[in-house]
């Protein structure tokens, strides 16, 4: 979360949401959450794990571009 | 009982020494809904915002304060909205206890101070899109 609630302020265009996957089971199954954390952005690009920045920001990228 | 420990909030004191401007924590709660965790939420939300005069709460039941939960775009209890000098969109779904305890401390920080720690190339990254971006990131307290 430490990153995405970071690039929230760094642009008005980023929303940044943490869930509490075992308060929340329906959602957390309906993103198939099996390990934590779990990132998934604009329902269209999903990992699991820590990552870098860079990598972080391309995956946003990725989630942004032209499918 | 507290939920913060005497340790907890001596630490949390220290990190808020870095708070540049005030924060607005926007709670929601629906009794009926999850009572135990929007009152346990709410808790800890009221024993941080203790911890320094930057900090505000306002509450609200997304049942009656619908026109608010919009406005927010909460459409779960317990959450949390984290406002700075505006709203960032910084959102907490769930009790954030355990490792999202140390999240939300960030988070009102960096909603205070309005610096992000990045990078300037993802800054500049960024600020050049030309779409919306929502990020959701599931974690557990442990």
């Amino acid at each position: 979360m430490r990153l995405a609630q970071h690039m929230a302020i760094a642009s008005d265009r980023v929303r940044a949401t943490a869930i509490e996957a075992t308060e929340f089971p329906e959602l957390s199954r309906a993103y198939q959450v099996m390990g934590v954390p779990k990132v998934v952005i604009n329902d269209r690009v999903q990992f699991e794990g820590a990552v870098s920045e860079q990598d972080f920001l391309g995956a946003v990228l990725q989630a942004v571009s032209a499918p | 009982m507290p939920i913060l420990t005497d340790r907890d909030r001596a630490a949390v004191r220290k990190e808020f020494e870095k708070l540049a401007g005030p924060v607005k924590l926007a709670v929601f709660s629906q009794e009926l809904l999850a009572g135990d965790l929007c009152r346990q939420n709410e808790q800890l939300v009221r024993e941080v915002a203790a911890l320094s005069d930057r900090i505000t709460v306002e509450v609200f039941n997304p049942a009656i304060d619908r026109e608010r939960a919009q406005t927010y775009g909460v459409d779960q209890v317990p959450a949390i909205a984290v406002e700075g000098a505006r709203d960032y969109g910084i959102r907490f779904y769930g009790v954030p206890l355990g490792y999202e305890f140390s999240n939300l401390i960030d988070a009102i920080i960096v909603a205070s101070t309005g610096e992000p720690a990045l990078s300037e190339d993802t800054k500049a990254s960024l600020r050049a899109l030309a779409a919306d971006v929502e990020i959701k990131v599931f974690a557990t307290p442990t």
